[in-house]
């Protein structure tokens, strides 16, 4: 009896270790894609996976951590991509400062959205979302300057910090990926903070949080404007990328089509947005070609991750990492003991 | 020895006979069909696009002028960054050098950016902003087909001349049905005609009855229709309900398609007034390539979309012909400087800013008992002759036009 809480207690720190070690790995993987990709995979292809990656990641910081589903996460991708595309083209800003002005756009939105939907959750919450996004969506299709149908174009890169020429596409891609890369660690910083631990307390049982003194309202609203600003940025990287805004950004299938990333690759987990965005992405410029088939093809993945692997590629791998060191530890602490 | 003098001599001969064609044979062109081919665009252009751009390197005979063509076809499923990463690693990557199609016109805007860019060639047939050759114009874009001012003018222009002098808007209430509405507006009043009244509709509807209403108690002579794809579509079914065209008002739909009347059926769609740049059944040219199109392409009579993307690309194998060579540049010039001429458009010309200038019609459908098969949808009205038919060259605004 003794001996197995001892082996527990001495298997707990090695669980947490594996933990932040694979973590460690995973992102020296991604590193090490961001630098080979441009060599097998076309540049502005891998920087589209990684804006999405961005955005897939900003969302899912509010529904695998916050535990809130919002079905209106384009309003926050699209004003970021349209502000940095008018900054830019408009008033001839340069990159760097477009690109913070649109997801300062996101930001404020998120703070006065996030303060009416977050009084509600699930059902309720996905709606608000989705009707708040709705909102911005016929704002933008009405005003003058997002262009209407024919959106924003001709979004000029320009020269980040006035020295580095954005026109070329691998220097672009450069930093792209350090934003991109940065902000990664960001997102991971946030979630295994203090912070993040307390979200996830209020994710699984939010009457005991609350009973532990915690204004569970204010996490959520902050979790909320994180997403948010993660999602903002990673549009308005997308509107110097492409050099284009369009309704595409703000329609409410965008919205739709982060939920579907995020299920794909693993929610709640830190790299599983990332693969998820890789497999749309890839899905649907690859399969551009064959024609009719892309929405079926990006319908049975989902179908079958839903009904095969609910923690979708990464959670399932993730699972099947941490079964398999379980058993190994197992069978060394039996080892031990006998 | 024998032998061998008599194989070398033969060498020599099929040299002699393939020569000229062998040498010239060093043109390889690729071409991209970039277009919807999913969503509500598929029937416009989609694969039959392809297949149009298929019959027109057939029937160029390119092979024999030693033009080596390879077509590549991909769905930008309306979605401007799919159509643009497309566009970006066709002509990076993929060697492609004239992109045809593209629907949807936030997508053509961005490939039309990014063919300048890589100095390429970008034919247009499935978008209509006027904004492609206008403000936001390129030495490197033609728009082959159609444009909204076209089709408004069409429409609205030889309507006020046969007799539809007083006008009422249906308008759906967002800049692109504003835009429609202000160019078919400024046409009727010059053309003689007044605008009675208009209405704005929420985008997008689906229900149009009370709108329907007001357009019948205007008693305007006709009822425009300013809108788009899914919203044209159930305006004109609830009109046909309603009974408006047979209480004697016309209905002229301002961006409407055979597609979209091939999908409406005669029943509703009858008595609708519209603008198209080519029918099949207009004459022995457009008949005889139609039916053949129709045979490869599952029984389906083209759309202007398709056959502008097969006269697109003949024109421009006709430049590379003659220039032998694929420079982008020296074609594009030369495509302007030649004169257009296929069955199906007849003679017309390039203009500076892109726009190609052909003869438009106005149409009407037929009634159910007036149809004697599967696609006779529609009696020519009037032909609006090419010089009447687009936007005057100065008022487009595009900067490659000096004053």
């Amino acid at each position: 009896m003794s001996a197995t809480a001892e082996s527990n207690a001495a298997t707990k720190p090695p669980v947490k270790a594996t933990a932040a070690a694979s973590r460690l790995w995973g992102f020296g993987v991604v590193a090490l894609l961001i630098i080979l990709g441009p060599v097998v995979v076309y540049p502005v292809l891998l920087m589209k996976v990684m804006c999405f990656a961005l955005f897939a990641a900003g969302f899912n910081l509010l529904l695998g951590f916050g535990g809130l589903l919002s079905f209106g996460h384009a309003a926050y991708f699209g004003i970021g991509s349209y502000v940095s595309a008018y900054a830019a083209k408009a008033w001839g800003w340069p990159p760097e400062a477009a690109v913070t002005a649109g997801t300062a756009a996101g930001a404020l939105l998120g703070v006065i959205f996030g303060v009416v939907a977050i009084r509600r959750q699930g059902i309720y919450f996905a709606m608000i979302t989705l009707a708040l996004a709705q909102l911005i969506y016929f704002v933008c299709l009405q005003v003058p300057f997002t262009g209407g149908e024919d959106g924003l174009q001709s979004v000029p890169r320009g020269k980040l910090l006035g020295l580095v020429d954005l026109s070329n596409d691998l220097t672009l891609y450069g930093v792209v990926s350090v934003v991109f890369f940065l902000t990664l660690l960001l997102v991971s910083r946030i979630v295994h903070s203090p912070f993040g631990h307390v979200l996830r307390a209020i994710r699984d049982n939010e009457a005991r949080a609350i009973s532990l003194g915690y204004k569970t309202v204010w996490y959520r609203l902050a979790v909320f404007v994180l997403s948010t600003v993660v999602c903002a940025l990673a549009g308005a990287m997308k509107a110097i990328v492409f050099q284009l805004a369009s309704l595409t950004d703000v329609h409410w299938t965008t919205s739709g089509e982060v939920v579907l990333m995020t299920l794909v690759g693993g929610m709640g987990t830190l790299f599983g947005p990332l693969v998820g965005a890789a497999v749309v992405v890839a899905a649907e410029f690859y399969l551009a070609s064959i024609g009719s088939w892309v929405q079926v093809i990006e319908g049975g993945i989902f179908v079958a991750c839903v009904l095969g692997f609910r923690a979708g590629i990464v959670g399932t791998l993730a699972d099947f990492g941490r079964r398999s060191i379980a058993a190994r530890q197992g069978a060394s602490a039996r080892a031990a003991v006998n | 020895m024998g032998v061998a003098n008599r194989v070398a001599a033969l060498a020599l001969a099929l040299a002699a006979f393939t020569g000229g064609p062998g040498q010239a044979a060093d043109v390889k062109i690729k071409v991209g069909v970039l277009n919807d081919r999913s969503g509500i665009y598929a029937d416009l252009g989609g694969e039959g696009s392809v297949e149009a751009a298929r019959m027109a390197v057939e029937d160029f005979k390119a092979a024999d002028k030693g033009i080596m063509v390879d077509i590549v076809s991909a769905d930008h499923q309306n979605k401007p960054d799919i159509g643009a990463n497309i566009a970006r690693q066709w002509y990076d990557q993929d060697g492609v050098d004239v992109i045809l199609d593209v629907p949807t016109s936030s997508v053509a805007l961005a490939v039309s950016q990014i063919t300048r860019e890589k100095n390429k060639v970008f034919i247009d047939s499935g978008a209509g902003a006027a904004d492609i050759t206008g403000k936001q114009c390129s030495p490197n874009t033609i728009l082959w087909t159609y444009d909204t001012y076209a089709l408004a003018k069409g429409t609205a222009g030889a309507m006020v001349k046969n007799g539809g002098k007083s006008w009422f808007f249906l308008t759906a209430d967002y800049v692109f049905g504003h835009s429609l509405q202000k160019d078919a507006a400024a046409i009727v009043t010059a053309a003689g005609g007044t605008v009675v009244d208009s209405v704005n509709v929420p985008f997008p509807a689906t229900d149009f009855s009370s709108f329907l209403l007001q357009a019948q108690a205007s008693h305007a002579d006709v009822v425009g229709l300013a809108n788009a794809g899914g919203d044209t579509v159930n305006a004109i079914k609830q009109a046909s309900e309603f009974g408006l065209t047979q209480g004697g008002q016309k209905l002229a739909g301002l961006l409407v398609f055979i597609s979209d009347v091939n999908a409406l059926g005669l029943e509703a769609a009858q008595g609708l007034n519209l603008t198209e740049a080519f029918y099949w059944d207009l004459n022995d040219g457009t008949r005889e390539w139609s039916k053949r199109f129709a045979a490869r392409h599952g029984g389906k009579m083209p759309t202007m979309v398709q056959a502008g993307v097969y006269a697109g690309l003949l024109h421009y194998l006709k430049a590379v012909d003659a220039l032998k060579s694929k420079d982008a540049a020296a074609v594009l010039a030369k495509m302007k400087a030649t004169p257009t001429d296929d069955p199906l458009f007849g003679r017309g010309s390039i203009r500076v800013d892109g726009r190609t200038l052909h003869d438009m019609y106005l149409f009407q459908v037929k009634t159910p008992s007036e149809s004697k098969g599967p696609w006779d949808y529609y009696k020519l009205i009037q032909t609006v002759p090419a010089a009447d038919a687009f936007r005057p060259l100065g008022e487009g605004g595009c900067p490659l036009v000096k004053g």
